[in-house]
């Protein structure tokens, strides 16, 4: 085995301390049971340890990132990764034991990285460019799509009013917003709660409530989701 | 806003979907480790968790990042975690 002794930067908040890097021939870093994770990333921090985790992380990460900003990955994943051990550490405590520990701390990084790639890429989103649905206004049909029958397009068109109806007649004006950024814009959840001043969980919980509420609007008039989607599918 | 027939479907396709218990995103995310080595391993994860299914068939969210968790497990290929730990 190869020893290496090399003042580690990213890790100064821990203070000035040189770890000593343990790899296998093949360069692969000790591997650990769940019980040996969370023994050795509980204070105090055993060095090898945060470091085995924090690259476990960035292979993770920059798989994940590779796809989807390539051209950044590598950063990318190094910051993310220091940010999920982070977390990763201060919650060590809520760790189940229910999966490996790695997947669950890959969890958390993953969820760190999309979030706030989702950031970047919606920063420019505003609530107040939604516009109201106007439920007497014509509903044409998108022409990114091919144009079905003229019967099929009444259908669709019906449907489309009746949808509308009971949005505007059913919802609160914030489950209406929510519904119009999430649904109809696909603006992610965590950004809209943001701008909303909540959290995702109650987002979800308003959004969640509103489909209840069209769910049952439908059924009072005796008619059911599934009745609608055949109408356009 | 204009309604689009691929909107109307999504809503609608959602309405289908609506349960009155679902579980929210914090709840997902705390079984979504569990969840995905099911998946991975080729184990009925549905039936086992299916508030946690319900919630990744109609939340984009959590879906999205389930996704990029197997794709992290799955490139990482799935290497058993549980040795010993090596002397050193």
């Amino acid at each position: 085995m190869t020893e290496l002794g090399t003042p580690v930067p990213y890790l100064a908040h821990f203070g000035q301390v040189t770890f000593r890097l343990t790899v296998h021939s093949d360069n692969r870093p000790t591997v650990r049971s769940n019980e040996a994770w969370v023994t050795a990333l509980s204070p105090p921090h055993d060095p090898g340890a945060l470091d085995d985790l924090r690259s476990e992380l960035v292979r993770g990460l920059r798989i994940m990132l590779a796809s989807r900003v390539p051209e950044q990955a590598g950063p990318l994943a190094e910051d993310f990764a220091q940010d999920a051990m982070m977390q990763i550490l201060a919650s060590i405590g809520s760790f189940r034991g229910e999966s490996r520990f790695t997947t669950w701390a890959h969890k958390i990084a993953v969820r760190i990285a999309i979030t706030e790639l989702r950031r970047k890429r919606w920063k420019d989103f505003s609530l107040e460019s939604l516009s109201a649905p106007d439920s007497h206004a014509p509903r044409p049909i998108s022409k990114e799509s091919e144009l079905p029958s003229p019967e099929t397009q009444a259908v669709q068109a019906n449907t489309a009013e009746i949808v509308q109806q009971l949005i505007v007649e059913t919802l609160t004006e914030k489950q209406r917003l929510a519904l119009q950024a999430v649904m109809f814009q696909g603006v992610p959840l965590e950004e809209v709660a943001r701008r909303m001043g909540t959290s995702r969980n109650t987002l979800y919980k308003l959004l969640h409530d509103a489909r209840l509420s069209l769910k049952h609007a439908l059924e009072a008039r005796n008619l059911r989701p599934e009745d609608l989607l055949s109408d356009v599918e | 806003m204009e309604l689009t027939p691929r909107i109307i479907k999504n809503i609608v396709a959602a309405l289908k979907r609506t349960q009155p218990n679902e579980i929210d995103c914090g709840d997902c995310f705390d079984r979504l480790e569990r969840f995905a080595e099911m998946t991975l391993a080729g184990k009925a994860a549905g039936k086992a968790l299916p508030l946690v299914q319900l919630h990744l068939e109609g939340c984009r969210d959590c879906g999205e990042e389930f996704e990029a968790l197997l794709d992290v497990l799955r490139g990482l290929g799935g290497q058993e975690q549980t040795r010993s730990i090596t002397a050193t």
